[in-house]
């Protein structure tokens, strides 16, 4: 495309994001603010940070959602890039229409749909087989179910783009399949890996809708918690929470987008040299 | 992708595919397969299932459509009458009808503040663009709730914009957005707008900028050559764009209940209502699967373009 500067597109552009960052700016700076009145800035203060650590109840529902964040993402990411490797490497097989199917409907299915069905399963599963209770496990089952569906469509389009023949010549070499897999293409996807994990985790971790219906009654996630508070109004300590997970998680994404940059990087580079 | 897998599996017995052999497969395919079949399609299966259920006072709140009498012989109960419950009360047509409004102009202002902006990063240079990409993406990671709870904290009526407002002495009333269908539709641009912005950005960077410069040289005007040349080739952007919006907004729960008022009735609003305040778990199910067949529509085109988009 042509590259001439137009002022008015460049405005648009800065405002836009403008209006996607300054929510977020305003939040963490009013997490500072000495008053408990939103609207007057009453001086600096951390004193909402502190009193996040005498919640008992905010601390225990982030304990929760980061065990259910933790293993729902590791569960999704098995499965997941299992079928991702079934939809990229196994060109027919029954169910594979039904399994393309599968990863893909979460995506674009509401998540009250999905977690209103969910909840008449498991509820009629206790009944039948007296498994699962409402509570961890369930939230946990929920969450594999649409993460797995992230991972497989991000780790498929990274699989279906690796060169088979490296793995091929490894097998020449003596390795089993497995081995060739595990120590060829493993490395190659696993900038896809991370990242799919990742999204799982920031997904589960985020995740009101489902979970408010699939937990128990003695099971409050996290956002489950903000929700409820944040039903009431605005509140000095949900805005220091808010602030919290905001930079934490943004933290965490820069530091993997500049890892898996990286990574890029050291692998062209890398293909450059062997074909150099 | 096809064509090379097909061709390792059937006749090189190379490859994962080809040596793991038929059976030894399932163990790679079995696993997420049954995963999915129970825990993500089954449930809609049992939706439907309780959907022609009634309700009971009892644990599950619902009565049985299928039982075994004495003789051993399977009775089926089918109730019609949570459907026909949805088609006389009109809050769930009016519910319907009023998401699919709220969504298509949300997703109309996602395109119009969108486009420009992925117009503008495209046309940026290399090095801007891949921070521009960042930029767009960063609050997609970011929590969706605490992005809406964060927006309430500008449009409250002692929020950021009145009290800016009030000081600069444009208005003397706080200007009331908060609980208005203004808010609600400010959220929804505010939460989806990277959703938009990526897919346009996708599709109008890989544009064949020669065509452009032909469409000048025969003499079009900048405008001209825009309309006839870069919006109809942009078009999978603004679909795919446009569905990525269209559909998660039809289904919002949180932002019609948190920034909307008590007339911002969406589906899934009166979907939860529904299911925490009335504890109508059928009716509920009938209105889950309702909404689903409706939603059949949006998400094949939604397919359809993510098909076509992944070949080649």
């Amino acid at each position: 495309m042509e590259r001439r500067r137009s002022p008015l597109l460049i405005t648009v552009l800065c405002l836009g994001i403008a209006f996607l960052y300054l929510p977020m700016v305003v939040l963490v700076a009013y997490s500072f603010n000495a008053s408990a009145l939103a609207s007057v800035w009453g001086g600096f203060s951390t004193q909402w940070y502190g009193e996040l650590l005498h919640n008992r109840q905010i601390l225990s529902a982030a304990g929760l959602s980061l065990e259910v964040a933790a293993l729902a993402s590791t569960g999704a990411l098995l499965l997941g890039t299992l079928a991702a490797v079934a939809l990229v490497r196994f060109p027919r097989f029954r169910g594979r229409l039904l399994l393309t199917g599968m990863v893909n409907a979460p995506l674009v299915m509401p998540e009250i749909i999905t977690g209103i069905t969910q909840l008449l399963l498991f509820v009629s599963m206790l009944q039948l087989l007296g498994w699962p209770s409402r509570g961890m496990t369930t939230i946990v089952l929920a969450h594999v179910a649409f993460c797995t569906a992230y991972v497989t469509v991000t780790v498929q389009s990274r699989l279906a783009t690796a060169d088979r023949s490296l793995e091929e010549a490894a097998m020449d070499l003596g390795a089993t399949p497995l081995q060739a897999f595990v120590d060829v293409t493993l490395p190659i996807i696993a900038p896809a890996l991370l990242s799919s994990w990742l999204l799982s985790f920031t997904l589960s971790l985020d995740d009101l809708v489902i979970s408010s219906f699939v937990s128990g009654p003695r099971s409050s996630t996290l956002p489950m918690v903000i929700y409820s508070k944040v039903k009431l109004g605005v509140s000095p300590d949900i805005n220091a929470l808010a602030s919290l997970i905001i930079l934490l998680v943004g933290a965490c994404v820069l530091a993997a987008g500049y890892w898996l940059r990286r990574a890029e990087r050291v692998r062209e580079l890398e293909a450059a040299v062997a074909a150099g | 992708m096809t064509a090379a897998a097909g061709r390792s599996a059937g006749g090189g017995r190379r490859g994962l595919a080809g040596v793991v052999d038929r059976h030894g497969r399932w163990l790679i395919i079995l696993p997420p397969l049954l995963f999915l079949l129970v825990f993500f399609l089954i449930p809609f299966g049992y939706a439907l299932k309780i959907s022609f259920a009634e309700a009971a006072l009892r644990i599950p709140p619902f009565s049985d459509v299928a039982s075994v009498s004495a003789d051993h012989k399977l009775h089926l109960t089918l109730s019609l009458a949570n459907y026909r419950y949805l088609l006389t009360d009109e809050v769930y047509a009016v519910s319907y009808l009023y998401s699919i409004k709220t969504a298509f102009f949300s997703t109309l202002l996602c395109l119009l503040i969108g486009y420009p902006m992925a117009y503008a990063m495209a046309r940026a240079s290399k090095a801007t663009q891949g921070i521009l990409m960042l930029v767009i993406i960063l609050p997609f990671w970011t929590s969706f709730l605490l992005r809406v709870y964060a927006l309430e904290g500008i449009i409250r009526d002692q929020g950021l914009l009145n009290t800016l407002l009030l000081w600069l002495g444009v208005i003397h009333q706080p200007l009331k957005i908060m609980h208005t269908t203004f808010a609600v539709y400010l959220g929804i641009v505010y939460s989806y707008l990277p959703f938009m912005v990526l897919p346009l950005y996708a599709t109008l960077e890989k544009l064949d900028r020669t065509l452009l410069e032909a469409a000048s040289d025969l003499g079009s005007r900048p405008w001209q050559a825009f309309l006839d040349v870069t919006l109809p080739l942009s078009m999978p952007g603004v679909i795919a764009g446009s569905m990525l919006v269209f559909i998660p907004a039809i289904g919002e729960y949180v932002i019609p209940a948190l920034l909307g008022g008590p007339d911002n009735l969406m589906i899934g609003r009166v979907l939860w209502d529904e299911f925490f305040g009335n504890h109508d778990w059928p009716v509920a199910a009938a209105v889950a699967i309702a909404f689903l067949l409706l939603l059949a529509g949006p998400i094949a085109v939604h397919q359809h373009y993510r098909v076509r988009q992944l070949e080649p």
